[in-house]
This record gives structure tokens, sequence and C-alpha cells, in this order.
């Protein structure tokens, strides 16, 4: 387990100040200008020893994200954009950072932003997380009027952040979507390339980084890259925010060091399986969009990046959804995909067409109301989807239906034989939803 | 001038091609020969990328299919050994996904085939055929889509849209309107314009051609034909002086449709909704025998009674009163031939100006012609507006200028109305007392400035003194300079550049327009279809045209004419580009092609015309004025004449302000008001400028 | 996603306050010159909160005249983001989560209560006090099942805690945020496993080493969200 002096939320559940006083008496803003003195390119070359992949799902090394960024022209100001949209089923990390210990995220956003060169940060919330909202906008003045930020700043790098509220759309939590949004567009993916570090925000160089990559950076630079690389499995480092969600005795979100074993994190912090670890059916590890995987798979498996992989899956956003053996899992995937089908932005074709197909036969079939060839059509359906769209909302919305089909298909079938020993003609319950 | 531009090699399906490298792969592919199935990718709109049609799979690329519209060449990476980039259009991977994005555009798409106007000539159901499989597996509820209105021209079947948004980014980036839009979001986004009112657009008809499938349809032509029953003919428009490229598509003797062709320095490939709809105003009101006035009222007449009337009334006139005008719509060889006839009976009454402009071509053709060209409004970087509303005056040439003003780094301003053009401006002024201010600016610090001057500003008593003032300010703004000729007159009438060439202008001695309709003034007066000008009472009136307008309603004989479709004929556009249009249809009952009548006519005047067939009389045109030989081609005005334009002295123009000649931009020619759907669209403009002035 | 239509009646005018003009100016500054576009979340949310929580075709109107944006696209964007109520909501709106996490964790029973107490989604009752719909994963998937209620979050619901907080806002008593069980906020029920050394086992005992540090406040109480 994570010793408590190697945890960088102190925070976490709001037991202490979430103000600038309690924030910095946990260590934040504490000499920041010393860090800001050893100039942008140790922060990165930091940054990237760390060995910290972005936490908002797809695990891209941070520090080369940043290195990516163009050399600062006049006519085109970079721009660093917080990603606070969390929308993931199964996501509640960024909430907590962001109510509980905000100076975090504005600190760090500070030091990318520097490391980057970008005097301006967008924090793009989503428009749900109003309390969230409300705490950031006032540690944001907090840190304004302590001259922590701002174009005159302590820190002697002009510097302004502005947060900016969202309204309802998962899929701007995509980098693209989430820029075109900020524009005051409808949040639509654009297609790449270009890449926002060459063309984002109004054009110009813009880099798109998860809440909690940018909380962890000032705790990195401070404690030193190889203190935060010391934590996981090679090529997986540092602490991480689980949020455990589910059938679990005790849900809750945690911070505790990646590729810890399931069943650590779970016996740990969790009160264990409810029923026990017999009763377990299977996880979904890294939020709605990573397949499940099943319960013997999964008891042992470390929770990193690298090794869900191999089972198929992935860390994500460290989001843990739990479902014991009383989960009517088919249902439990076709409630998964109707959220696709709600959260499809229209734009393309495969996922705007096929969302909502994949939904409407999962229904059927969660009720047996299928023909066993269906399945293999289905997730035919899902490779169609797959790979095909500008963003990756399609892989998304196709990844859980093949993780159920991979490992749930005797489940499918079985419904099917129920249904076709007892057919009825009641209306099949589900479809009313898309009628709300 | 293309220089040698570095080219990128690339392999498409094994065969190695070379390209330049800001072609996308879907140029790519198509210059290596390989057909890309596409919906959303319009060569004029930008890239949205969203129907994933065009997918291809790139070597060295992600592991998934890429969509070639959207993919640079440049974007390619060579292999680890330096292999060529490698594109492939028909591996099994592309093949896959263009049957699943088939498939997923059909699964939504009503069967209606049979009952579509679309069908015959859909993208969705050509490429269903080309590139989809037979059946479907969608078993589920089909999605319901509730049509929407968007006014009067283009009917909507919203069941059908694939949501390609080529109308939403028309709309937005080409008409500058931004009338359309997608709602919603998901399976249920729905292409809509606000709360259904109809768009604003003087180009919205335009939405129907982009449209892939049968959703946006020309609402005046539904259910009307079939596309494979029609004759399809290339014409040019005579709408306004832009001269665009169309084709009349006609069912026997019956013009259907007309639609756009493609034609890069004229209308790219839009038209206005004027150009396209006034179909239904080629049949109604038309002169279709010809007419004796007795008594006070017109009975209808054997062509032999109508031209010894004529002969009658000429003979017993003196020749010094005897004169002709043309109309907007006349084509060059019936102006050519007019004019031979009335020199012939020693008159040099001419005039083609019934607006009264004082363009002349006595002081050469640069003072007449939009001589940047029209393609040419994409190379300059300055535009002064000068008593002209292109908007309304020639709304597809106005696209260009946006196109322009969309790329930036353009200084825009204008003097005249402050008109919504769909971009901004500097506004400079009302009238001549601003253009004034310029006569003796110092150069613009431009590279190509050029001032556009519109007939608001030309067609008025002092319109003389405005054309000199602006050639002085273009002399003195540098629009005037070596290999750069920016002074553009843009005019309102199809036939006016013609009859300037052929110089249809008063001859020695001659009346103009404007005398020639004042009473007394004559003992005959030839109208050759203007309809725009009011002939006062005494002279006898021999009106020659198509329609019952007000040119037939001032008439003691009418002769019946054939209508723009109904001829072949060529035009001169505002550029001075001679265009060739062909012959659709014939003209109605008894009415004939212009120049036969002239013909015919000058014979029983004992003047007979010295040509007996449409080639002869273009031998003779060719001969005397040999630039209407080179179609397609502009001869070029030079630099001179604008000096000679600026030295022209006179009587300071006076201070009313420039308006534009268009009022109502559906109601321009006798065809236009004899159109109902020409009528609706009036009565929906003005109704909307009302709601805007209030 | 459905299809989301404006309220068939609509208000003849709309016009912000005096005070939320000024919200409005503000706004708009955030951004840079020429980009004022992106504005447009912020005013559609001041309109539909001064406007009873839900936005009027007028106000759509308004905005897109106030940013310079054709109204389509105003639209465009009233429709695309859910969070925009096109039709009167009740004084208490209740959005009830319905993705996989709560389900698991028994939000069909929440469910059953919101349809019980209030009826269809969508319908405001007729005292005009409620209203509710079901929305997609709200982010507090620890504390499930949840909804949100105007603004605050409520969690850890049960049908009889869901029930009684629901006679409380009828009854116009006040009720808190947060979870419904005395949790603080997505702690593990029963005691922390983390940040012991800090807060102790119960949150509030452990030595909270940063306590002597300069300047330090003891925490304030969690604030109860006193709006509106």
């Amino acid at each position: 387990m994570l010793d408590d002096k190697d945890r960088i939320f102190l925070n976490l559940y709001g037991f202490g100040d979430w103000r600038l006083r309690g924030a910095q008496a946990r260590g934040a803003w504490d000499d920041t200008k010393a860090l800001i003195d050893k100039g942008k390119d140790w922060i990165i070359n930091e940054m990237k020893a760390s060995g910290l992949r972005g936490r908002g799902g797809a695990g891209f090394p941070t520090g080369l994200k940043w290195s990516f960024m163009p050399k600062p022209d006049p006519a085109r100001p970079s721009y660093l954009v917080v990603n606070a949209d969390e929308s993931e089923p199964g996501t509640c990390k960024d909430r907590e950072i962001m109510r509980n210990d905000p100076h975090l995220l504005i600190e760090g956003s500070l030091l990318a932003s520097f490391a980057m060169q970008a005097h301006a940060c967008y924090i793009y919330i989503r428009g749900e997380y109003i309390l969230e909202y409300e705490r950031l906008i006032a540690a944001v003045e907090e840190a304004y009027e302590a001259r922590l930020i701002g174009k005159d700043n302590i820190h002697g790098w002009p510097f302004d952040i502005v947060v900016h509220r969202g309204a309802g759309a998962y899929i701007c939590g995509e980098e693209t979507a989430l820029l075109e949004s900020l524009e005051g567009k409808k949040g639509m993916p654009r297609l790449k390339p270009p890449f926002p570090a060459n063309m984002g925000l109004y054009g110009s160089p813009t880099t798109v980084n998860n809440v909690e990559s940018i909380a962890v950076a000032p705790a990195i630079l401070r404690r030193g890259a190889a203190w935060f690389a010391s934590f996981g499995a090679q090529n997986n480092a540092g602490t991480k925010l689980f949020c455990v969600s589910g059938h679990v005795e005790k849900p809750c979100n945690v911070e505790e060091a990646m590729s810890i074993p399931f069943r650590e994190l779970i016996d740990v912090h969790c009160g264990g399986i409810r029923g026990g670890w017999d009763n377990l059916l299977a996880v979904i590890p890294g939020g709605s969009s990573v397949p499940l995987v099943p319960a013997h798979e999964i008891i042992e498996a470390p929770m990193d990046f690298d090794s869900l992989r191999n089972l198929k899956s992935g860390l994500g956003t460290a989001a843990v959804i739990v479902m014991d053996k009383s989960t009517d899992v088919v249902r439990a995937i076709t409630r998964i995909s109707y959220f696709y089908k709600h959260e499809s932005c229209g734009q393309c074709t495969p996922c705007r067409e096929g969302t909502g197909w994949m939904w409407r036969v999962l229904t059927r079939m969660s009720e047996g109301r299928a023909q066993k060839r269906e399945i293999d059509m289905l997730l035919e359906v899902t490779t169609e989807i797959e790979g095909h769209t500008i963003c990756a909302l399609g892989d998304a919305a196709a990844w859980p239906v093949q993780g159920l089909i991979r490992h749930f298909r005797h489940e499918i079938e079985k419904r099917i034989d129920q249904y076709a020993a007892n057919p009825h003609s009641e209306p099949a319950a589900g479809f009313e939803m898309a009628a709300e | 001038m293309a220089e040698a531009k570095p080219m990128t090699k690339l392999l498409v399906d094994d065969v190695a091609v070379e390209v330049p490298p800001e072609y996308t792969l879907l140029q790519a592919c198509e210059a290596a020969g390989a057909e890309i199935p596409r919906f959303c990718f319009h060569e004029r709109l930008s890239i949205a990328g969203n129907c994933r049609m065009c997918l291809v799979e790139v070597k060295g690329g992600p592991p998934k299919p890429v969509a070639s519209c959207a993919m640079a060449v440049r974007d390619l990476r060579p292999g680890s050994k330096g292999e060529l980039p490698a594109v492939f259009t028909k591996s099994p991977m592309v093949k896959k996904a263009r049957e699943g994005v088939m498939e997923f555009l059909l699964i939504n798409h009503p069967l209606d085939c049979p009952i579509c106007d679309q069908g015959g000539e859909c993208d969705l159901q050509d490429q269903a055929v080309a590139f989809g499989f037979s059946g479907s597996r969608y078993k589920e509820n089909k999605r319901a889509v509730e049509d929407k209105y968007i006014g009067p021209l283009v009917s909507t079947s919203m069941n059908r849209c694939i949501h390609c948004t080529r109308c939403v980014r028309f709309t937005a980036e080409v008409a500058g309107t931004g009338d359309m839009g997608a709602i919603g979001r998901g399976e249920d986004m729905e292409i809509t314009t606000y709360l259904e009112t109809a768009m604003g657009s003087e180009l919205q008809g335009n939405v129907a051609d982009l449209c892939p499938v049968g959703a946006l349809l020309p609402k005046p032509y539904s259910f009307k034909a079939r596309s494979w029953e029609l004759t399809k003919t290339d014409s040019i428009d005579v709408m306004d002086a832009l001269g665009s490229a169309i084709r009349v598509d006609s069912r026997g003797r019956e013009v259907m449709r007309i639609l756009p062709r493609i034609n890069d320095a004229v209308n790219e490939e839009w038209i206005s909704d004027k150009t396209r709809q006034i179909v239904d105003g080629l049949k109604t009101r038309r002169l279709d025998r010809p007419y004796l006035r007795e008594g006070g009222r017109l009975k209808s007449a054997t062509w032999n009674e109508a031209f010894a009337a004529i002969a009658a009334k000429v003979k017993s006139a003196r020749p010094g009163r005897i004169g002709a005008i043309a109309g907007d719509l006349c084509a060059a060889e019936d102006m050519f031939a007019l004019k031979l006839l009335v020199e012939s009976l020693g008159s040099g009454s001419l005039d083609c100006r019934q607006d009264g402009t004082k363009l002349d071509p006595k002081f050469g053709r640069a003072g007449y012609i939009f001589n940047p060209t029209v393609a040419g409004i994409e190379e300059a970087d300055a535009i002064m507006i000068i008593g002209s509303n292109p908007r309304r005056e020639s709304p597809v040439l106005n696209a260009r200028i946006r196109k322009r003003w969309l790329k930036g780094n353009l200084l825009l301003g204008v003097i005249g109305e402050r008109a919504d053009l769909t971009y901004d401006y500097n506004y400079l002024g009302a009238g001549p007392e601003s253009l004034a201010r310029f006569i003796d600016h110092p150069p613009v610090e431009k590279e190509r400035p050029m001032l556009l001057i519109g007939q608001g500003a030309l067609a008025r008593s002092d319109g003389l003194a405005v054309l000199a003032q602006a050639a002085k300010a273009a002399i003195s703004l540098g629009c005037v300079k070596p290999g750069w000729l920016g002074f553009a007159i843009l005019h309102t009438a199809a036939s006016r550049v013609g009859g300037l060439d052929l110089g249809f202008v008063p001859g020695e001695g001659g009346l103009d327009a404007a005398a020639m309709a004042k009473a007394g003034a004559l003992d005959v007066l030839f109208n050759l279809g203007a309809d725009e000008i009011d002939i006062a009472p005494g002279a006898f009136v021999v009106y020659q045209g198509t329609h019952g307008d007000r040119g037939a309603q001032r008439a003691d004989v009418i002769l019946p004419g054939a209508a723009y479709t109904e001829k072949s004929a060529l035009y001169v556009n505002t550029e001075g580009r001679v265009q060739f249009a062909e012959r659709a249809n014939f003209p109605p009952g008894d009415a004939r092609e212009d120049w036969a009548i002239l013909r015919a006519l000058s014979a029983h005047l004992g003047k007979t015309l010295p040509f007996d067939s449409l080639h002869g009389l273009r031998a003779a045109l060719y001969a005397s004025h040999p630039h209407f030989a080179k179609l397609d081609a502009i001869l070029p005005g030079e630099a001179a004449n604008i000096e000679k334009l600026a030295g022209v002295v006179g009587a300071a123009p006076s201070a009313v302000p420039f308006v534009s000649p268009i009022a109502d931009f559906f109601q321009t020619n006798p065809i236009a008001r004899a159109s109902a759907v020409m009528a609706e669209c009036s009565a929906l403009a003005r109704g909307l400028r009302k709601e805007a002035a209030e | 996603m459905s299809v989301r239509r404006l309220a068939e009646v609509q208000p003849e005018s709309f016009a912000f306050t005096p005070e939320n003009e000024a919200r409005c100016a503000k706004e708009i500054a955030k951004y840079p010159p020429g980009r004022q576009a992106s504005a447009v979340l912020s005013l559609l949310w001041l309109a539909q909160r001064q406007n009873g929580r839900w936005l009027p075709k007028p106000a759509i109107e308004k905005v897109a005249a106030m940013l310079g944006m054709p109204p389509i696209r105003v639209l465009e964007i009233a429709t695309f983001y859910t969070m925009f109520n096109l039709a009167p909501v009740g004084r208490y709106f209740v959005q009830f989560c319905g993705t996989t996490p709560c389900v698991l964790r028994g939000a069909d029973a929440i469910k059953a209560v919101l349809e019980r107490r209030i009826g269809p989604a969508g319908q405001v009752t007729a005292d005009g006090l409620f209203s509710w719909i079901e929305v997609e994963c709200l982010g507090a998937c620890c504390n499930a099942p949840m909804v949100q209620i105007n603004d605050d979050y409520y969690e850890d619901l049960t049908p009889e805690n869901f029930d009684a907080l629901l006679d409380k806002l009828a009854a116009g008593r006040p009720v808190k945020p947060g979870s419904q069980i005395g949790r603080r906020t997505s702690e593990p029920v029963g005691g922390l496993t983390s940040l012991t050394s800090l807060y102790g086992v119960d949150g509030r005992s452990g030595p909270q080493t940063y306590r002597g540090s300069p300047g330090y406040d003891p925490p304030s109480p969690e604030p109860v969200s006193d709006k509106d």
C-alpha cells in the first residue's frame, strides 16, 4: 500500500481546507518560482523522466506531449487547455481534485503553461460540476489576489486562467471536440492531422491535458522524477487516483501506486467484493470505454496500462466498475451502449448510425429476443465502427460490446434459448429510453 | 508563369504517381486513376471528413483506414528503408470499410428510390451499387425525421438525409448567410434552417445540387421529370451580366430545369436562384404570334401583315426619325443584324443602354469591361465597390468576392448603399463626394487593388463624370499597373458588353435611348426586347421580344422572338468574355429566332441583310468584329483607355448617393416577371427585408 | 438523445437583467477579441438561469445577436448540449443518473421513486415543484446512486432517504447536498484507508502534520449550497 508520505492528493476527501491557505499548508505553491527558474527544458525533461502517462485515458506520455509544442510565435500564442470534462462512466476523480484541492491544478497549470511557453490556460469543466466550478473559480481568484498568477505575478511568468463551463456533452472530453466547444461551437471532434499542438484553440498551438496529469506535475517537479518513477511497473510509473464503484463493500476514490494488484486495491480500500471474491463476475477496469475483464483474469492483475492492455482491456481513467454475480451483465453493457448512442455527436457515419444499431440489438438481446447468428452480426457491426470514425468515441462504443461478446457470449445465448422456449408479445423493455 | 513546384511521389495501388504535396490522398488517388467514393467531400467546400466513405489504407500509417479526403500527401511518411508511401484503394481493409460505411448509411435511408427525384442521379444509389453489398442486416425500426420548410426553392425529405453537411457548409462558407445548420446530435441530428425559416441567400438553390441524396431537391421541379428523359444542352445564362455556364435540361419542347455547369473562370459551379428557377417564366406570358395594334388594341396578325405594316411606316418616316433600342437579354447576333438594318435605313439612332449608363465604346474596351476578370477577384488584395450591390446584381460574382474575403488580408471598401453583402467592409460613403476623396489619393499599399464600379454609379445623368472620377481614382490608387488592370465594370445586362463591342450606341447625330424614348423624338422605333424603359407616346413602336411585358404593351407591332434557351447565340459577359449558348428548345407557336425575323423584315423593307443563314451572319460578324470568333476568350482592355477616361473633362457629379439599379433581385427582366416562382421569392424577400427593417 | 425541439409555448421576449447583462460582458471579456463566440455557453447558462432553468426562443435569439452569430448556430448549440432545457422544468429539477455504475448500486429503485412521486420523465408536477429526467453519468460514481437537483448533487441514495429528501424539498425544508448517509465526499464508508496519518481513520483525529504550518486555519465545514 502506498505510504501517506508518498501521496500527492492530501486532501482527496476534503477533510482539510481546500482554500489557498490550506493548500499552502499542504505544500502547494511552495517556492514555485524556484521550479520555474530551472527553466522550461528542465521541467519538460523532468516530466519525461517521471514516466507520467496522461491520466485522461489514452495514457500518452505527458512530458513528450509538452515537448511537441512549437516555438512561441507572437501571432499564434500557445495555449494550455485543461480537460476537466470528466464524464466517462465510472470516473469521478477529477471532481475530487477540483473541489478539494483546486490549487494543485492551478499550480500545475502555471508550471505546465510555463514549460510550453503559454500565457493563457483554459480549464474546461463539465457543466454539471457546479460546486466544483465555483470552488475552482474561487481558488483561481485567490491565486490572482495572492499574485501567484496573473499578468504581473511573483513567478515572473505572465499567466491567466479562464475557467470555462460545458453544458452536457460527453464528447467534449475528446480534446478536439473540447476545443470546438471552447470556441463556441458544437462539440464535434476535428480531423487529425493537424493535431492541436500545431493547430489547436483559435488555430494556435495547444496542448490539452487531463486535470490529474496537470495536478500531479508540481509534486513530480518538487520531489523529482525518480521519486514518481519509483512507483508502478516499468513504463507504468507513478501514483494514480482509482475510482472504485459498483459491487464492492465500500466504493471510494483512492490514490494508490500504479500496478497495484486488483485484489489488493479492493481488499485494502474497498472492503472487498460484495459477497466475497467468489461472487465477482467481471470488472470494467478503466471506465465504460474499455472492455470488461472476467473475474478470473482480473483478480491478480496489476492495475496499469500495459497489464490491462494484455487482458484486451485498458487502464483508461482507472475507473474500476466492479460487477458481482447478481449483475445482469448484458443489461449493464446495454446501458453503456445507450450511453454512447446518447453521447455520439452525430458527425460521422459509423458512430452516428452504428451506436444506435448496437444499442437496439443489445436491448433485444437483454431479453433474449434475438437470433444467435445476430451475435456474430453484432460483433461485425462493432468492427465496422471501430477504427472507422473521426474520434475515439466510435472505438469506445464498440469495445464494451466486444468485451461482452468475448466473455459472455454464453450468457446471451442462454437468454435467446430461454426466450425462444417461452416467446411472448409484450413489448421489449428499454426502447422507450430513446423517446424520453 | 506557373513555377515548377516540388512534387511528391507515392504509390497508389502499386502505381507510382507524382502530385503536389498539398494534394489530399483522394486527389492523389484520382490522379492515379483510382476511383474513391465520397459523399461529404466537395472540392469547393471545407473538408468535413464525416461520411467516412473515402477511407483508404495507408502503408506505414495507422493500422486503420484513413479518410483520404482529409489527409494530405505531405503528411505521409516514407517507409523505414525509404520506400515510397503507399496508398491502397482496393485492399480487403478498404473494401470492408466501404461496405461497412455504406451499410450504416443505408440502415436509416428509406428505400423510396422509385418516388425520389434524385433517382438516376443519386450518389448514394450509384455508390451503393458500386461499393455496397446487397441486402440489409438491419432489423430495427428505421429513423423517421420530420421534413422541414427551408424556403420556396428547395424541398426536403429528411428521412433521406445522410448528414454530409454539404448544405450547411455551403450556406456558411459560399453563400455566407449561415442559413442552415444541424441541430441536435447523434442519430437525432437534423439538418434545418433556424426554426424552419426560409433561406435568405440568392444562391440557395445550389444546396439541392450539392445534396448527394434526395433529401434536398429543387421544389419547383418536384415530380416533373426523370433525369434520364432529359436532353441536356450547354448554354449561357442571361439573368445577369456574369454569363454563368448553365445546362438546360429539356424534354420535347419544354425546358424542365436549369443546372450549373462548371466554369472556373466565371461561375465555378454555382448559379443564382434566378438563373436556376426562371424556368416557369419561359412558358408563361409568351408572345407566340405577331400582333398589330388596330384601333388601340393589339390583334393577332400574320407575319406578312406585320411586316407590311412596318414597311408602310418606315417608308413614310424620315431616316433621322427611325431608331432602335436593344434590351438586356439580346444575343450579339440579333443586335448585329438590327444595327445593320437600322444603319441601312440611314439612321444613327441606336442604343443598347436602356438604363442610360454612360459607358461608351469610344473610350476603349477597358472602359466598360470587368478588366481584372472574375477569377482575378481572387488575386486582388484590395477592392473598392462603387455604386454597386454585387449581391443583388450578380450573386455568384459576389460569392467570389466573399471567397476572396474569407482568405483574409483583403482591404474592402464600399461607396454606395450600406447593404449586407455577406462580408465585412469599410463603409466609405454614399455618393460621388466620397469617391472624389480618392481621385488624388496616394497609392494604396497593395499589390493588386481594384475598383468595382456598378451601374448604380454610371446609369445616371452625371454617370460620365463619375466614371471619369473612378478612372482618376483607379490611377491614383495604383489600380492600373503593368500586369494588373484593376478597373472593373460590373454590368447588370447580359447583352450590354456585346452591344458596346458592336457599337450599338448612337452614331453621328444619333439619339441615345432616353432621347429616343421621348415623345415626338422618332417616327419608328425598333424595340429589341427592351422592357425596362418607358417609351413615350408618339413613335410607331415595333417590339420584338418574348414576353407580354412593358415593351409589348407599348408596341404597335409585336414580332414574337426567341428566348435565350431557344436560340443558338453569342453573349459577351461583363468581363468581355465571348460565350456561346446552344439552342435547347424551340420558340413557341409562330415565334422565330430573332436574327431570322430581322432578316425577313429587312427584305420587306427593301434593305435585305447580306446573309441567309446564322452561319452567314456570324461570318459577317466575325469579319467586322474578330474577337467574337474567339469563344471563351477575353480581348483584354488597355490601360491607356483608363487614362483617356480620366482625362474626360466636364461638370462635377452631383451629390446624389449611388443606388443599386436592382431593387428587386427576382424581378429584373420580362422572363423573371413572368415566373410564378420568382414572384414568390420576391414576395418572400420583401417580407424578409421588411422584417429586418423593423 | 432524442429529438430536441423548442417548447410550444414561448415568451414574447427576453432581456437580461442589468446584473446579468454585466455578467455577460464579463464572460465575453474572458476570451480574446473576435472570439466572443466562446462565451456562447456562458451566456446561454445565464439566460437559462434567469428564466427559471429553461431556455426560451427569444433568449436564443438574444444571445445570437449579442455575439454576432447567426441564430441557427446558437440553436445548434442549445440543442446539442443537453443541459439546456428547452421547455419549462420544475422548481426542483431532478437529473437522475441512470448509467451503469449507478444502476449497479440500485438506481432502478431511485427511478421508481421518481416515477411514483413525480410521474413520467420530462413532466412537471401540477404544483410546479418537481420534474425529472434521466441523464448520463454525472461523474459521482463512487457515491452511486445519485441525482442532481438544481445545482447540487445528492449521493448514496436509497429509496428511503431519497423519499425523505423529496419530502423535505416539497415541504420547503432545508436539505443537505452530498452524501445522504453521512459520508464525506468519496471516502470509504466506515473509515479512511489512506491519509490516516493526516486525518486519522475518522478523518478528524489525525495529527494533520500541516496544522502547525504557518497560516493554517481549521477547515471550514463543507458549505451547504444556498443558491436559489
